[in-house]
């Protein structure tokens, strides 16, 4: 008996730390490659040149032309997803009977459920033939359309998790604020919305990295051409389009623009690296304790 | 007008923007359904399953695709499962106090961050090429696998929470050991909770694109696959596929894969849901 119970422990402890290797295994496998990259190409020329042509004959490798579509799309979906997502997340809480509640919650929560390349089909098919009735000059693939959409796809992620850092604020900090005078509005804003900030900023720190990492949908309506804009009417391409673009071709393995994935997709992993321990910093740090 | 006056103006103001801000929401989940249900339910048959993929787009059918689909989702689930719940268990019941189990946690929280595409080129290198398992659906499953562990992990771990710690201490009292707690009184109590965390997890998997197109699924495969050592194509690379080409008639054949797409995804999440709301009545503690 008592064998058999260590041989499962060590089973536990040992699925445990897949998630340490798992790590391991993304580092190691983005450094091994990237260094082999970075003996080729020089890394100024990688984060200076402004423009990115490895499948071309005249390559050019400034990850800056990638980057700027990835921040691009991630900007715009931010612009639509927080205002909205904040104020959902505030009358939710705040201003919904819990009936209500109980009901819009979930039915946001669908938005995030949709798989994303069903978001792509719909920002290529739907929504950018509907903003070029009002703006003639917006290419078929553009950074505006896809960004749009992306911010709606993260809408319930801003507003899930805000609305549940609000809710946890306790009453006696609302009456107290009632109790000197203060609208429902002052209350939401001045009292209940910075008590819970910590909660707010990792919902909205989390929906930046998944702007970021996130690719079906840009794959599908942002086009496949890098370039050094932060116009949003023209065909762009993001880091993660152009993963999927090499891997899509025919790329031999062991050449310089297989590594180029690897390259990039560092890149990636070193914004939403950051992001995600500042998160996880600021939830054990500063998430307030009310007794 | 008076400051009583003005304050309540602010306030329904707010509450005007808040309810369209809601509906803005919900109207643009309706438009896309709507829209997709318009483009593509005419082209649902019984030959939309059986057919194979073709050049022609009135003759090709997803048939590779729902098959691969069914494939990876079996595989990954034989994978992540075991592995997911396993660690859930290590973190909530044997590690709440120490050292590994603190480190474990930080990387969890941090992988459920990390672009999903980047878990494709941890596939393509470690799995495709150094494990040598080449680009089959095995690759594809493990690489899904690591990609929904923190999720098994995570909803393992809340479920494990919900269970009072009386019911552990009883179980201490009357001479059980840890694991035989574990066994027979902890994971019954949570098993509602796990599964919910489970299919929710295999939803998404279903639902992922980027991560499998790294590894190397093809977006044409003649046949369906027979074993895990195949090539294989899922429905969303199907769905990829022909919302990438400029034909209308291929967009209608993306829309309709998109129909079936959503209906598998929608089953599973109303499943998962179902299953949370009935676990949650059942136990009163």
């Amino acid at each position: 008996m008592k064998w058999k119970e260590k041989l499962i422990e060590s089973f536990l402890v040992f699925s445990g730390s897949i998630g340490i290797l798992t790590t391991l295994g993304i580092i190691t496998v983005l450094l091994y490659e990237a260094v082999q990259f970075f003996s080729e190409v020089s890394i100024v020329d990688f984060l200076t040149d402004t423009e990115w042509t490895p499948l071309f004959a005249n390559k050019r490798f400034g990850i800056m032309a990638l980057l700027s579509g990835t921040l691009l799309t991630t900007l715009i979906a931010i612009v639509i997803a927080l205002p909205l997502g904040l104020i959902i997340a505030i009358y939710l809480s705040e201003y919904a009977d819990s009936r209500l509640r109980a009901y819009i919650k979930p039915l946001l929560e669908v938005l995030a459920s949709i798989p994303t390349v069903v978001y792509g089909f719909f920002a290529l098919t739907v929504v950018t033939p509907f903003l070029q009735k009002f703006i003639p000059e917006l290419a078929g693939f553009n950074a505006l359309s896809p960004g749009i959409v992306m911010g709606v796809m993260i809408i319930p992620l801003i507003s899930s998790l805000s609305e549940d850092a609000l809710y946890a604020v306790p009453r006696s900090l609302r009456e107290g604020a009632y109790a000197l005078g203060s609208s429902k509005l002052q209350t939401s804003f001045r009292v209940v919305l910075p008590a819970a900030s910590s909660g707010v900023v990792v919902s909205v720190i989390l929906a930046i990295s998944r702007a970021l990492g996130e690719t079906m949908i840009v794959a599908i309506a942002a086009g496949q051409q890098p370039r050094l804009t932060f116009n949003p009417l023209v065909p762009i391409e993001t880091v993660t389009t152009y993963i999927v673009q090499v891997s899509l071709g025919d790329v031999p393995q062991n050449s310089l623009e297989y590594k180029t994935i690897f390259a990039a997709g560092l890149s990636l992993f070193v914004f939403t690296f950051i992001l995600n321990n500042i998160s996880y910093f600021i939830k054990k740090k500063y998430t307030q304790k009310y007794e | 007008m008076n400051n009583e006056q003005k304050k309540n103006l602010k306030n329904n103001l707010f509450k005007a923007m808040a309810i369209s801000a809601t509906l803005f929401g919900l109207f643009i989940l309706a438009v896309l359904l709507i829209s997709i249900v318009i483009d593509g339910f005419g082209r649902l048959s019984m030959s939309f399953f059986t057919d194979l993929p073709s050049r022609k787009a009135d003759q090709a059918g997803i048939y590779t695709a729902w098959t691969g689909t069914l494939w990876i989702m079996i595989v990954t689930a034989l994978f992540a499962l075991p592995v997911g719940i396993a660690a859930g268990i290590y973190l909530q019941e044997y590690g709440r106090k120490n050292k590994f189990a603190s480190f474990v946690d930080i990387n969890i929280s941090n992988l459920a961050g990390v672009p999903s595409i980047i878990y494709g080129l941890l596939g393509l290198e470690f799995f495709v090429r150094w494990c040598g398992l080449g680009q089959s659906i095995l690759s594809g499953s493990l690489t899904l696998a690591l990609l929904i562990l923190p999720i098994i992990i995570v909803s393992t771990r809340e479920a494990l929470k919900a269970v009072p710690d009386t019911i552990r201490e009883a179980s201490y009292a009357l001479g059980a050991s840890q694991w035989q707690t574990i066994q027979h009184q902890v994971l019954p109590a949570a098993s509602g909770g796990i599964m919910t965390g489970v299919i929710l997890s295999l939803s998404r998997a279903v639902g992922e694109t980027a991560p499998l197109i790294v590894v190397g699924a093809l977006t044409y495969v003649p046949f369906a696959p027979s074993n895990w050592n195949d090539s294989f194509t899922v429905l969303p690379i199907q769905i990829f596929n022909w919302a990438s080409r400029p034909q209308q008639d291929f967009l209608v054949n993306a829309a309709a894969g998109i129909i079936v797409l959503l209906v598998i995804t929608f089953l599973m999440n109303g499943t998962a849901i179902y299953l949370r709301n009935r676990w949650q009545k059942k136990i009163k503690w």
